[in-house]
């Protein structure tokens, strides 16, 4: 990560803390995070994206373990990463948490929680965002 | 439009080369490939010089005239270009390069490529390097560039099959042919254990499945085809280039275990040239994970899809093989400093196909391709040459 000042990460808060998409109004395709226009329908889509908050639930489509880290993350090592398919289409990068390592496989169900990101080594700040747990099963 | 050809190549070793700077090392490529070619200083129209961060690595910008200065053509006023796209920068400022001549523009350019990595502490390495990531929803979340390419090869693994000592095959493959190139920052045989019971850099991959961190610089002269044979017996043309760019994070990609920017610059590069992937002679791909490698041979059309790591342990890519690939030893043992690697692997396509390559000369190589990736796969260069 860049070290630096807080503007660039407060303005990303709505996405990093409550998962806000949005969805062109034309064909209906969601986004995360949010898009300017519809890359498909492009003009034809400005003015007509709209903020959607997204379930967090969602399906692992890869993952790996990280043990070579960048600086603000050297004390969480190891820890996994993967590729997440969201109920609603997009995809997005997260930490895997709450689950032994060898327990995680592709395909697995997982849901979004809030937790502590990474600290800045530098201004000390801290930032948080969605990391994602296996989906409890609630029967 | 006119044909431009490569009349001369200058390589600096690559390695960690703690007494040596960004602008020694430039310079000392620059002036290897100036004496190659033959042409004098004041015939340059034009410099082209690739480098992916010098920013965070030495922080240094306006690359392009410090180059220009450091290699003693300021006094001459030479316009200088700095161009950026990742580790594709080399195969990005070469591209520039030759559409300045194809154009009519510029008669005669240099193209250099330079990168000096070890100047900061490893951790500082990992984060740039991350910076070919997406920052906001990649690299933020912890994601690494490494991390990245080990998620594309647990899902190839997943998909298709393919083997953790295939992709260790890879980096042994590499290190045997960069034991043969006296520019290489690794001149040893390593075996596949080696690979496997190296520490884990992020699963499936160890430190031996990556491209190390290294200093280096490559260059080239480029001249008009017609006034090439003036300067060189041996003129390399280039026969096709192409450059395609995909979503910079991973995730945003429909299927992981494809690059599209390859497979589109790759269609291009093959449609100018007039080829087929089944007539190149030897290639020089981007393996700066060893899983890049796999991906490279299948979406450049030398394999199918998911038969990229039978095709490496059936040995279809060695030195001798079917298709050699990586004949320099790859990003792997060559080194990868990153804005030099673009055009370091057309260097070694040149040596190939001028029948220079000594000890690690590919036999009748007539067409050569050299592929160069951005990041995680973002940006691609394709580019295929032909001895003239
Ligand atoms: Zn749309």
């Amino acid at each position: 990560m860049v070290n630096g000042a807080v503007p660039r990460f407060w303005r990303e808060i709505p996405q990093r803390y409550n998962l806000i998409g949005n969805q062109c109004g034309v064909c209906k395709k969601i986004f995360f995070p949010p898009r300017e226009s519809c890359p498909e329908c492009r003009r034809k889509s400005i003015g007509k994206m709209k903020d959607i908050k997204l379930s967090g639930k969602g399906k692992l489509v890869t993952y790996s373990i990280i043990h070579a880290a960048p600086k603000n993350f050297e004390g969480q090592i190891p820890y996994p990463i993967g590729i997440i398919e969201l109920d609603e289409g997009p995809r997005l990068t997260a930490q895997i948490v709450d689950c032994k390592i060898d327990d995680i496989k592709i395909g697995m169900k997982l849901e979004s929680t809030f937790r502590k990101i990474q600290q800045d080594g530098y201004i000390g700040a801290i930032y948080y965002g969605y990391k994602f747990k296996p989906l409890e099963d609630k029967k | 439009m006119r044909d431009v050809a490569v009349i001369g190549i200058g390589l600096t070793k690559f390695g960690e080369l703690w007494d040596k700077s960004f602008r020694n090392l430039i310079a000392e490529a620059g002036s290897k490939a100036i004496l190659d070619s033959g042409i004098s200083g004041k015939e340059i129209d034009a410099l082209y010089v690739g480098s992916m961060s010098a920013g965070r690595f030495i922080g240094q910008e306006h690359v392009g005239a410090l180059v220009a200065d450091s290699s003693g053509f300021a006094h001459m006023h030479i316009p200088s270009i700095r161009v950026e796209s990742a580790d594709a920068s080399g195969g990005l400022a070469f591209r520039q390069g030759y559409f300045s001549v194809a154009s009519g523009m510029n008669d005669i350019v240099v193209i250099g490529g330079v990168e000096k990595m070890t100047d900061v502490i490893g951790a500082e390495a990992t984060d740039t390097l991350a910076t070919s990531l997406d920052q906001e929803w990649e690299a933020f979340f912890g994601s690494t560039l490494a991390g990245t390419y080990a998620m594309i090869a647990t899902k190839h693994m997943h998909d298709y099959g393919t083997t953790r000592e295939q992709l260790a095959q890879v980096a042994v493959k590499n290190h045997a042919n960069g034991a043969l190139n006296p520019y290489a920052q690794f001149k040893r045989p390593i075996s596949l254990e080696n690979v496997l019971k190296a520490p884990m850099e992020a699963y499936p991959l160890t430190m031996m499945d990556c491209s190390p961190v290294s200093d280096g610089a490559a260059a080239l002269v480029l001249c008009a085809a017609e006034k090439a044979k003036k300067y060189t017996d041996k003129p390399i043309k280039i026969i096709g280039s192409g450059q395609a760019s995909d979503t910079l994070p991973l995730h945003g990609r429909k299927n992981i275990c494809i690059f599209e920017s390859t497979v589109y610059a790759a269609k291009m590069a093959y449609k100018q040239a007039g080829i087929k992937p089944k007539d190149v002679d030897v290639v020089e791909v981007h393996d700066s994970y060893t899983i890049g490698e796999i991906l490279a041979i299948e979406d450049l059309g030398f394999v199918k899809k998911g038969e990229g790591g039978k095709a490496v342990e059936n040995k279809i890519t060695t030195f001798d093989g079917e298709i050699p690939v990586n004949p320099s030893g790859g990003l792997k043992a060559k080194g990868h400093p990153l804005g030099a690697t673009g055009v370091a692997q057309i260097a070694e396509i040149v040596m190939q196909l001028r029948g220079e390559a000594d000890k690690r000369q590919i036999k009748n190589a007539k067409i050569g391709l050299a592929h160069n990736v951005g990041g995680a796969g973002a940006t691609c260069l394709v580019h295929i040459l032909e001895a003239m």
